[in-house]
């Protein structure tokens, strides 16, 4: 058994008489058109206001490309005071992401219980908790840092206690939606033999969620320590402090010295807690 | 029977001690690392204070500075009274003009930088996906300079590009669109490498190039993934370029700067609120957004 191929003359029949099959309806195209016009024009809009002019883009490109030259060869600190200062400079970022996360981390535990749909059963004092998380959460590090600034003064401990609070708005609501998917199995299993409701949440809720703790713990660990290379740019201690005023004083070699051992640090971090996470949890998909 | 039972209580007897010491070893380097990172970030500094008649004294610096924030942040609550209500709120948002211009810039900078972040992230995307890459070379290239893009914060981009391109937003736009590009990138390629591979075949069996592989077999899978992380990035773009102004780089920041280095209290807390229901706004909009495009439960 042989397949005709379709004659030109039966194709042009078929479009003839389903014409909706071979086109999009009028109605579909005008709306596609308008909101890609609507695009395009906002974009032009945009570039018009904020002056985007190729002579104005092609001298920032040949600035950008002389400040680039100044990568290769990197800078190379040869005082022992300057690599300690720089070093210094990675520790109290490091010091400012853990202890920040950490403190953090033991604010909202306890808070997270009562964020949690199955452990707070008051549905009004939930509410009100959830929300309080979501205004932490809305500030940024960076403005509860330059807030800190004006009460703890210049340095590292502003940068911890901006880290502190806003983790607690964030973690606290990643522990109460852990909290919440737990099962209620081993919950029944404890009241069943006849455990309290302290003793339910300890010995039922409290082994499944942990690993799951520690794991969303770590992530935050991480993402401080990316989000803290910059809070010294404001003055709340850290690398960024180095590296701002390095930028300031155009020493774009020292600069991009301190941009490679931010990369290096990150890079660091994230494998060493990669490393912790694989040996205390085990592989755990689906966080965050 | 009984030698049994006893095997199993020394057993049992060694694994606890096991488990208490791991406990015990975590528990002290834990403790140690909090010690040397308190003191590393001034945790148990002591600093002198003026006292109310005048004699200075050595206070501990948390204690001296939890008063202090706590008349910072009633000195930014403006003076209302119930009676004059409308005309106190006229004068805590007296700048209004002003900081309506720089809001609408705040939020086209992001709109920018987010169409900016797109095209570049959704480009190298194909490029940075392990299953997709033409060759090792462009795989390595594309995924480091990802890498780099993403992990330098879109302030210290800002910093440059403010020297490159001059004080403004054209720099604001450059820097949060590298950095928003670093981040999608990496997005997308994951998303890429989760995609049935079958369509890219078919294309390549019907003699499709490289291009026509992306475009026909790869690009119609990842399309509802790409459009819900671009949403979601969007509402974090509106708040990195609220702040990108401190640097000079346009947008509300400036204004917070100006407020905190001239001590405008009230203005600072106007400032706050404006950014807050901004934030708040967006996020609703592209939640409803995501949901009609993509439909519920698709959230990435």
């Amino acid at each position: 058994m042989t397949i005709e191929p379709i004659s030109a003359a039966e194709i042009a029949r078929a479009r003839a008489e389903h014409p909706l099959v071979f086109s999009v309806p009028l109605a579909v195209r005008l709306r596609r058109a308008a909101l890609w016009a609507g695009f395009m024009l906002l974009m032009a809009w945009c570039l018009y206001d904020f002056n985007f002019s190729p002579l104005r883009i092609w001298e920032g490109l040949g600035r950008l490309g002389r400040v680039l030259s100044f990568m290769f060869p990197p800078h190379i600190w040869s005082e022992w005071r300057e690599v300690s200062d720089i070093l210094k400079g990675l520790g109290e970022t490091l010091s400012m992401a853990f202890l920040g996360t950490l403190l953090g981390a033991v604010i909202a535990f306890p808070l997270s219980f009562l964020g949690a749909k199955n452990l707070n059963r008051r549905p009004f004092l939930r509410f009100g908790v959830r929300r309080g998380f979501d205004i932490i959460r809305a500030f940024e590090t960076l403005i509860l840092a330059l807030i800190f600034i004006r009460a703890f003064g210049l340095g590292p401990l502003a940068g911890v206690l901006a880290i502190a609070v806003a983790e607690i708005g964030s973690l606290a609501k990643l522990y109460a939606e852990a909290i919440e998917n737990t099962s209620t199995k081993p919950v029944d299993g404890v009241i069943a033999s006849g455990g309290s409701r302290t003793q339910s949440i300890r010995f039922a809720v409290m082994p499944q969620v942990l690993p799951v703790l520690l794991s969303i713990t770590l992530y935050n660990f991480e993402s401080n320590v990316r989000s803290g290379t910059i809070l010294g740019i404001v003055g709340a201690g850290g690398i960024g402090f180095l590296l701002a005023d390095r930028i300031g004083a155009y020493r774009w070699g020292e600069a991009w010295s301190i941009i490679f051992l931010i990369i290096a640090m990150v890079y660091l971090i994230d494998a060493l807690s990669g490393l912790i996470r694989a040996r205390f949890i085990g592989t755990w998909e689906g966080v965050r | 029977m009984t030698t049994a039972i006893l095997a199993f209580e020394r057993d049992y007897a060694a694994q606890r001690r096991r488990a208490r010491l791991t406990f015990a070893a975590v528990a002290l380097v834990l403790v140690v690392l909090v010690l040397l990172t308190a003191e590393a970030s001034n945790f148990f500094k002591i600093t002198q204070v003026t006292q109310a008649d005048g004699t200075r004294a050595e206070r501990w610096v948390i204690g001296a500075g939890l008063p202090r924030l706590g008349e910072y942040l009633a000195k930014t609550i403006p003076d209302l009274h119930w009676s004059t209500l409308p005309d106190d709120i006229a004068l805590w948002f007296g700048r209004w003009q002003i900081w309506a211009k720089l809001l609408l810039e705040t939020v086209l900078i992001a709109f920018m930088a987010t169409v900016f972040g797109v095209i570049g992230g959704f480009a190298l995307s194909f490029a940075a996906a392990r299953n997709l890459a033409p060759n090792g070379w462009v795989l390595w290239l594309s995924r480091r300079y990802l890498e780099i893009a993403r992990t330098v914060p879109d302030l210290v981009w800002a910093l440059i590009f403010v020297f490159c391109f001059g004080v403004g937003p054209m720099a604001g736009v450059m820097a949060v669109g590298l950095h928003t590009m670093g981040a999608l990138g990496k997005l997308y390629s994951e998303a890429n490498e989760n995609i049935d591979m079958r369509p890219l075949d078919g294309v390549k069996a019907s003699g499709g190039s490289w291009f026509d592989q992306m475009r026909y077999g790869a690009v119609p899978q990842v399309l509802p993934n790409i459009l819900s992380y671009t949403l979601l990035r969007f509402e974090i773009n509106v708040r990195s370029s609220s702040i990108i102004g401190y640097v000079g780089a346009g947008g509300l920041g400036q204004e917070l700067r100006t407020a905190m280095s001239f001590q405008e209290y009230t203005n600072l807390s106007a400032l706050f609120i404006i950014i807050l229901v901004t934030v708040i706004v967006i996020d609703r909009a592209s939640e409803a957004l995501r949901h009609r495009v993509i439909g519920l439960g698709a959230t990435a």
